[in-house]
């Protein structure tokens, strides 16, 4: 099968950050691609790349079989680009905004209108169709700036974390839409920073950490990596906390993790249930009292801890005091910091 | 309907292989230059202010220096300067255009929508070319409520309709040949503020410096020159010589853009358009990678 999105060796770099440092990426016609990473991680540079928005200092790509770097124009016919920035005009109305974007992708103006009136009803933005895009909530501009995106219905789609910054059911009902979208066909790849989201929506997933790819595969497989499940824990005194680590590294299915401020330990659990029946025996065998316990789904934190031995939001913490106290066994020490360029870039 | 059917009627017309053309540059600026105006209509406070200071200008000149500024030719007669002063504030205005487009231009480069324009199939300048014809629209109802003030405090045209229009078309030409000057600026600056102050304080020396409100034998010999080929000042001179404002002994300096105004207007209207439209373009394309 034809790739839809096909790049190799990108590499770009801003000042002395590697935000790509040679990305390879193959997404089969018809899937949903994830590009699951902390900020920072390339991911956002990796899809302005791919729609022609800059140019690699090198490596190349193709989208939809057309060349990125020499024929960007007819590239730019086939996609559809929605991103983390709602990019919409607010003082037109979202009637408008999709008229015009309908238009600048070369629809007659009656096909734009009646496209225009299409996706309002679809994206349930067909009341407040006529009202200046200023007026609209956060979840209502990511809408239409996700309808802009698929004004032509294009044959391939990238969205740069289309849920960031919305809350739990404006992100369910994007998703919603989405999987409506990829089950007509399209080709999509997706960033984001929730391994929730690229369980529930893509094929398959690359992980990338400092401008590569550091592990790819399905949401499954890569779950599977970080043992599943993962307990976590919060001890009443602080003085347990070593006994406690021991504790869940004997018992457990993989690397521990502590955050000494909050007095918070967590391990995999391959062995769900029966492990978190476990872990309580043994604490409560060495009369260690818990202020809080429970089985939880991995995060993209988890799988970073069990791939590159770091924390997803290290760098973001860089800033912060709760890095100091923040420790993790059995890996190198948290890298150095590698973020915001790809944000200070726009 | 499914979002996602095969519509071929919501597919881009197909133009594999074709650069994109001069029609569909057209086409994609004025979508762009529609949108703008839309913008303006919903921020009407823009083009009040706008409307303002020429008005401002007109009342302020005619009657406070009005009366102690002499024209060669004319005396001292002040409903003279107020017939002479016109097509300095004329031509003024039409350049403060400048602003409004180094300033839009310099916001959409830090919003989102940038990204959105990128990343469709159009063609790469009309961004830059639909923001210039809003403001050149723009630019024209000014002009037209500022030429009902002029009316209203004396100013006349002599010479007909059809020079008054060529008057018109040449202020029109230069506000739209300055615009291009404001998108470079707005491209070269950081924030849509520096972008109003940036497009806004050459604005001054350039018209004042210049035969707009004062004739150039009325300053010092070494400024004179400066004054009389500084490109505003054709404009100036053309359209009075157009009205038909000037004074009736009037010699123009013996210098080539003021002995022949009108072609001299034209020539630098079209040299700005060329350079500066060349050169915002290709600024936006290094801007945007």
């Amino acid at each position: 099968m034809a790739g839809a999105i096909h790049a190799e060796g990108l590499v770009k770099t801003f000042g002395d950050v590697r935000a790509l440092d040679g990305v390879d990426l193959d997404v089969p016609e018809g899937t949903v691609f994830g590009l699951l990473g902390p900020n920072g991680a390339g991911k956002t540079t990796a899809v302005r790349v791919l729609t022609t928005l800059i140019r690699p200092d090198s490596g190349r790509a193709e989208v939809a079989g057309i060349d990125v770097l020499t024929r960007p124009d007819e590239v730019r016919r086939s996609i559809g680009l929605s991103g983390q920035f709602a990019a919409v005009d607010e003082y037109l109305t979202g009637r408008e905004n999709l008229e015009m974007v309908g238009q600048l992708y070369q629809l007659t103006r009656r096909d734009a209108k009646r496209r225009a009136r299409e996706l309002l009803e679809r994206f349930a933005l067909a009341e407040a169709g006529d009202r200046t895009a200023k007026t609209y909530s956060g979840g209502m501009r990511r809408r239409l700036d996700l309808a802009a995106a698929l004004v032509v219905s294009p044959p391939v789609m990238f969205m740069d974390e289309p849920t960031t910054g919305l809350d739990p059911r404006n992100r369910q009902a994007l998703w919603d839409v989405i999987e409506e979208l990829v089950g007509g066909g399209t080709t999509l790849l997706l960033s984001t920073q929730y391994l929730e989201e690229a369980d529930h929506l893509a094929d398959s997933i690359a992980v990338v950490d400092r401008g590569r790819v550091i592990a790819r595969g399905t949401a499954d497989e890569l779950k599977t990596q970080t043992g599943g499940d993962v307990v976590e824990l919060v001890v009443h005194d602080r003085a347990d906390l070593a006994t406690a680590d021991e504790v869940l590294r004997r018992v457990g299915d993989g690397e521990t993790t502590l955050v000494e401020h909050t007095r918070k330990l967590s391990v995999p659990a391959a062995g769900g249930a029966k492990l978190l029946a476990e872990i309580i025996r043994e604490l409560d065998g060495r009369g260690i009292e818990i202020d809080d316990i429970g089985l939880r789904r991995p995060t993209l934190d988890d799988v970073f801890i069990s791939l590159t031995g770091h924390s997803a939001d290290d760098m973001e913490l860089s800033k912060d005091s709760t890095r100091a106290d923040r420790r993790t066994r059995g890996g190198p020490p948290p890298g150095q910091e590698q973020n915001e360029k790809e944000e200070g870039e726009r | 309907m499914s979002i996602t059917k095969d519509d071929a009627s919501a597919r881009p017309m197909q133009r594999t292989g074709e650069r994109i053309g001069f029609r569909q540059g057209l086409h994609d600026s004025l979508v762009v230059a529609r949108r703008n105006l839309l913008r303006m209509l919903r921020i009407p406070e823009v083009v009040v202010f706008s409307l303002i200071q020429p008005v401002m200008f007109v009342v302020l000149f005619s009657y406070i220096f009005g009366g102690s500024i002499t024209l060669p030719g004319a005396g001292d007669s002040a409903s003279a300067y107020r017939e002479f002063l016109m097509g300095g504030i004329f031509a003024q205005t039409v350049t403060f255009a400048t602003a409004g487009a180094s300033a839009g231009i310099a916001e959409d480069m830090q919003k989102g929508i940038i990204d959105r324009f990128r990343s469709l199939p159009m063609a790469r300048g009309a961004v830059l070319t639909g923001r210039t014809f809003a403001d050149l629209a723009q630019t024209a109802v000014i002009l037209a409520v500022l030429a009902v003030v002029a009316l209203l405090v004396g100013w006349r045209i002599h010479n007909g309709f059809l020079d008054a229009l060529a008057a018109f078309g040449l202020l029109l030409l230069l506000g739209y040949a300055f615009t291009w000057i404001g998108a470079l600026i707005g491209l070269s600056v950081r924030s849509p503020e520096a972008a109003t102050s940036g497009g806004l304080v050459w604005l001054f020396p350039l018209t004042f410096v210049s035969v707009a409100f004062v004739p150039s034998e009325n300053m010092p010999g070494w400024l004179q020159p400066v004054a009389e080929w500084n490109p505003f000042s054709a404009t100036v001179l053309a359209v009075r010589d157009l009205f038909g404002n000037l004074p009736p002994n009037y010699h123009a300096p013996d210098v080539w853009p003021m002995q022949h105004p009108q072609l001299a207007s034209l020539l630098w209207s079209v040299l700005i358009i060329a350079v500066f439209r060349a050169l915002a373009v290709r600024k936006y394309k290094r801007a945007t990678g």
